[in-house]
C-alpha cells in the first residue's frame, strides 16, 4: 500500500489513462512501476557444487544444452534428439555419472509432445552418490523416434523397451522394440497416453 | 568333456542311430513359466544345450496392473492404498518415498517424532520382506527348514506391525505429512525384547543355512558379477552391494532423521551368489542395531503428523525423491501441475532394474544353478510389473 | 448252457448290477470315506497369481500350519493337484494361462477366490489390464475376501471347502 502513495507525484498521467478509474489512489495498479519491484519472487541462489556441474556441462556444450532447473542434488538438463547420444556419452565419461537408474516418459498432449527422461547417477564418484541428474528430450507425439542410449548406459534396456509399448516412442538402434508388459494381443494404443482413458474415468 | 562329434562316431559303432536335422536342434528351449514352483510370477524362456544355459529372455508383465496409469485419477492421498501393493509385505518403503515426494511438492515439513516413527516402521518392514525372501531362497534350494524359521520369525515383526498400525501388511500408514498414529503404550519394551531375540536367532540361521556346506558349494563362484558390470548393468540394493560397491541411499543420501543414526553399509566384495544371499543377511543385522538407536533416541513426545489440507496440492514441478527399500533404491518421480491430482508418477523400482542381470548371468551357468541365481537378485515379481 | 451264462455281455450286465446293489448299499460309509480322503489332503497348485501369495506363503508357515489341513505346497506337476488358489489379482496376461492351468488338473478339483481382486477386481477394478473378477473364467467353490486375507480368514475358507466336499454325493 506504501509503494502507491509513492507513485502518486512520480506519474500523474496514470488516473486519466484509466478510465474507468474515478479515483485517483487507484487500488489495483500493479505493473506500472517497474523499477521498484518489491512483491516480485526472487529465484533462489543455485547451490555451488550443482553450479560447477553445470558450468562444465555448458562450457562443452554451449547452446545446445537447455538447463531447466538446479536444485540441491537435482539437475534437470534438456537436450535436443539428435545430441542426446554425444551429452550422455560426455556425462558418463567426463562427469563421472556411470550408470542410468531408470528412463520414463511423460505425455504432454498440450504442446504435443512427448518427454523422455533418464535419471543419470553414478556409484563410482563419492561427491556424486546423492545426485541424480535428469536428461530430458523431447520429441513429437505423432511420430515418436528417439534415439536409443544403450550403447552409453546398458542399464536402460528395458526402460527403453517399457516406454516403447506404454507410450509409443520408437527407439533407434535399440535391438527389441517389443512387447514387454503388456499382454500379447494388446490392440489399444499405448495406456500411458493421456487420451487412454482408463475405463469409467 | 567328449565333444558331441566324438560322442555320434562312439553311437555308431555301437550301433545306435541319433538323427540329428541341424545345429540348432540340440537346443531345447524350456519355458519357467509362471506356474512353476521356482519361478514366482514371472516367465522365463531359456535355451539349455545339454546342461549350459545358452539364452534366457524374461517375460514380465504377468501382474502389471498399471499402477502409473491409476495414480493420474486419484489425488495424493487417494493413492496410498494401491501403491502400496506392488510389495504388500514392504509397503512401508514404497509410501515412505512416495510421502517425501508428495511432502516436496506440497511443501510441508514432517515433525519429529514422526519422521522417527516412519523409520521405525520402515526398518522392521525391511527385517519382514528380507525373511521372506530368505525363506522362498530355502524352499527354492530345498531346505524347507530355512523355509518354516524365517516365515515364523517374521510373524514377531508383523505382530510389533499390527500393533503399531492395525494391519499385518499393506499397513497405510505412511501419508504425506507423517505416520497415520503414534505408538501405542509399552511398544518400546516389546520391540526391543524381540529385536533381541531375533538377534539369537540371527547366530542360529547362520549356522543352518549359510554354513551349511552344500549351500555353499551351490552359490559360491556361482553366478559371478563383477563390480564393472555391476554399475555397467545399473543393478541396485543388495546386488550392488555384494559386488564390492557400498551404496546404500540411507547413507548416501540420508532421508529425514538417517543422518542422525549410526550404522555401517555392509558390503561383500566376491560378487557370487553366495555374497548377494549373505549381504541382506547382514543388512538385518544392522537394522537390529538401528532399531534399537531409534527406539532410543526417540523424541517422547510430540506431534506424528502434519496437517494437511483436504485436497493437497502444489505448485507445477517436478521431484525426484528416493529411499532404500528391500530390494534397493525405490524412486518417485511425480509431475505435478498444480492439481490435487498427480500428472504424472514414474516408479523406478529395484526389481525392474535388477532384471537386467538375470539374462546376464544365466548365460552360461548350468540348468540346476538357475534357482540359486534366480533368487538371490532379489526380483519381486509384483514390483517389477507394478 | 454254462457258456450262455457266462458270456462277455452277460458278465458285463451281472458286473453292473453287482456295482449298483453294492453302490447303494455303501452310498453312504463309501462315499463319506471317499470324502473324507479329499478334505484332508487338498493339494494345490504351485501358481502366485499377484500379491496375496505372501499370506498364502505365510500360512503355510509355523503359525498358522495348513499343512495340518493336508495342504501341502510343494509339488512339481499340476497333474496330481486338485486344489487351485487364485491368490489376488488376475491380470489380461495371466488369465489364459490360469484357464490352461485350470484345464489340466484332473477330476474332482476345487477353486478358492482368495482376495478381493479375486472375487470382484478389489482395488484395481478400473485399471487396464486386470479382470473384474475370477470366476468368469473358471468356477469357484468358496470366496475368502480380504485384502489381503489374513491366514485365519484363508483356513476358514478352507474349511468352508471342506463341508462343501463332505456334502457331494460320489458319482
Amino acid at each position: 500500500m506504501s509503494g502507491e502513495n509513492k507513485e502518486q507525484p512520480k506519474k500523474p498521467a496514470t488516473p486519466p489513462a484509466k478510465p474507468t478509474a474515478a479515483k485517483p489512489p487507484v487500488p489495483a495498479k500493479p505493473p506500472a512501476p517497474a523499477a521498484a519491484a518489491p512483491p516480485q519472487k526472487k529465484e533462489p541462489e543455485p547451490p555451488a557444487f550443482e553450479k560447477g556441474m553445470t558450468d562444465q556441462i555448458k562450457k562443452r556444450f554451449g547452446d545446445t544444452v537447455n538447463i531447466v532447473f538446479i536444485r540441491p542434488r537435482r539437475i534437470k538438463i534438456s537436450v535436443e534428439p539428435r545430441d542426446i547420444v554425444e551429452v550422455a556419452t560426455f556425462l558418463r565419461d567426463e562427469m563421472g555419472l556411470d550408470h542410468a537408474e531408470s528412463a520414463g516418459g511423460t505425455d504432454y498432449p498440450k504442446d504435443n509432445q512427448i518427454e523422455m527422461m533418464y535419471h543419470l547417477g553414478s556409484y563410482g564418484r563419492e561427491d556424486l552418490a546423492s545426485h541424480v541428474l535428469m536428461l530430458s528430450t523431447r520429441t513429437g507425439r505423432d511420430d515418436a523416434r528417439l534415439p536409443t542410449l544403450i550403447n552409453v548406459y546398458k542399464s536402460v534396456e528395458y526402460h527403453e523397451r517399457e516406454t516403447f509399448e506404454m507410450l509409443g516412442i520408437y527407439f533407434e538402434g535399440h535391438p527389441r522394440n517389443d512387447r514387454f508388459l503388456l499382454p500379447e494381443d494388446w490392440a489399444d494404443i499405448p495406456p500411458l497416453r493421456r487420451d487412454f482413458r482408463i475405463k469409467g474415468r | 568333456m567328449a565333444s558331441l562329434e566324438d560322442k555320434f562316431e562312439e553311437s555308431k559303432k555301437l550301433g545306435l542311430q541319433i538323427v540329428r536335422e541341424s545345429e540348432d536342434d540340440r537346443l531345447m528351449t524350456l519355458s519357467i513359466g509362471p506356474q512353476h514352483p521356482g519361478s514366482g510370477h514371472f516367465r522365463f524362456t531359456i535355451k539349455v544345450d545339454g546342461d549350459y544355459i545358452v539364452y534366457c529372455d524374461p517375460d514380465p508383465g504377468y501382474v502389471h496392473r498399471g499402477e502409473e496409469k491409476m495414480c493420474e485419477y486419484r489425488n495424493f492421498i487417494q493413492n496410498i492404498p494401491h501403491l502400496e501393493r506392488p510389495v504388500i509385505h514392504d509397503s512401508t518403503n514404497i509410501t515412505y518415498s512416495y510421502s517425501l515426494a508428495v511432502e516436496e511438492i506440497v511443501g510441508i515439513e514432517v515433525p519429529r517424532r514422526g519422521q522417527y516413527i516412519r523409520a521405525l516402521a520402515s526398518e522392521l518392514n525391511r527385517q519382514v520382506y528380507t525373511l521372506y525372501w530368505l525363506a522362498i531362497y530355502g524352499i527354492f534350494l530345498g531346505h524347507s527348514t530355512m523355509f518354516m524359521w524365517p516365515t515364523g520369525d517374521r510373524e514377531l515383526f508383523i505382530d510389533l506391525l499390527e500393533a503399531l498400525t492395525g494391519a499385518r501388511v499393506t499397513h497405510a500408514y505412511n501419508i504425506p505429512g507423517g505416520v497415520r498414529n503414534d505408538m501405542p503404550e509399552g511398544f518400546k519394551d516389546r520391540a526391543i525384547r524381540q529385536v533381541r531375540y531375533f538377534e539369537k536367532r540371527l547366530k542360529e540361521y547362520e549356522d543352518i543355512f549359510y554354513n551349511m556346506p552344500l549351500f555353499r558349494q551351490r552359490t559360491e563362484q556361482v553366478g559371478v558379477l563383477t563390480k564393472e558390470d555391476a554399475v555397467k548393468l545399473g543393478v541396485t540394493g543388495s546386488v550392488v552391494r555384494a559386488s564390492g560397491i557400498p551404496y546404500d541411499i540411507r547413507k548416501a543420501e540420508p532421508y529425514d532423521i538417517y543422518n542422525e543414526l549410526d550404522f555401517k553399509v555392509q558390503y561383500m566384495k566376491t560378487g557370487d551368489s553366495f555374497a548377494r544371499s549373505y549381504v541382506p543377511f547382514l543388512d538385518m543385522k544392522e537394522s537390529c542395531h538401528i532399531i534399537e538407536q531409534l527406539l532410543d533416541k526417540m523424541p517422547q513426545s510430540g506431534e506424528v503428523r502434519a496437517k494437511l489440507q483436504p485436497n493437497p496440492k502444489g505448485p507445477a514441478g517436478e521431484v525426484y525423491r528416493r529411499v532404500e527399500s528391500g530390494r534397493g533404491a525405490l524412486g518417485f518421480h511425480i509431475v505435478s501441475d498444480g492439481t490435487p491430482k498427480p500428472y504424472r508418477v514414474k516408479m523406478s523400482v529395484g526389481s525392474f532394474r535388477n532384471m537386467l542381470a538375470l539374462p546376464f548371468l544365466l548365460v552360461g551357468q548350468r540348468l540346476a544353478d538357475m534357482p540359486a541365481i534366480y533368487w538371490s537378485l532379489n526380483y519381486w515379481p509384483v514390483e517389477a510389473d507394478r | 448252457m454254462k457258456r450262455e451264462l457266462v458270456s462277455p455281455t452277460t458278465f458285463n450286465v451281472l458286473v453292473s448290477k453287482l456295482s449298483d446293489v453294492l453302490v447303494r448299499a455303501l452310498d453312504k460309509p463309501l462315499g463319506y470315506a471317499i470324502n473324507w480322503g479329499r478334505i484332508w489332503s487338498l493339494w494345490p497348485v504351485h501358481l502366485e497369481t499377484a500379491c496375496c501369495s505372501v499370506e498364502f506363503g505365510a500360512a503355510s508357515g509355523p503359525r498358522y500350519d495348513v499343512e495340518r489341513f493336508g495342504i501341502i505346497e510343494a509339488f512339481g506337476s499340476l497333474r496330481m493337484c486338485d486344489l487351485i488358489v487364485v491368490q489376488g489379482t488376475v491380470t489380461r496376461k495371466m488369465a489364459p494361462r490360469l484357464r490352461m492351468v485350470y484345464d489340466q488338473m484332473p477330476e474332482p478339483k476345487y477353486v478358492i477366490a482368495m482376495g478381493a481382486c479375486a472375487i470382484t477386481g478389489g482395488l484395481y477394478i478400473d485399471s487396464y489390464n486386470v479382470l473384474p473378477g475370477v470366476d468368469g473364467i473358471v468356477p469357484v467353490d468358496v470366496y475368502v475376501p480380504g485384502c489381503p486375507p489374513r491366514p485365519e480368514t484363508l483356513i476358514q475358507g478352507t474349511m468352508l471347502l471342506q463341508e462343501k466336499i463332505k456334502r457331494s454325493k460320489i458319482r
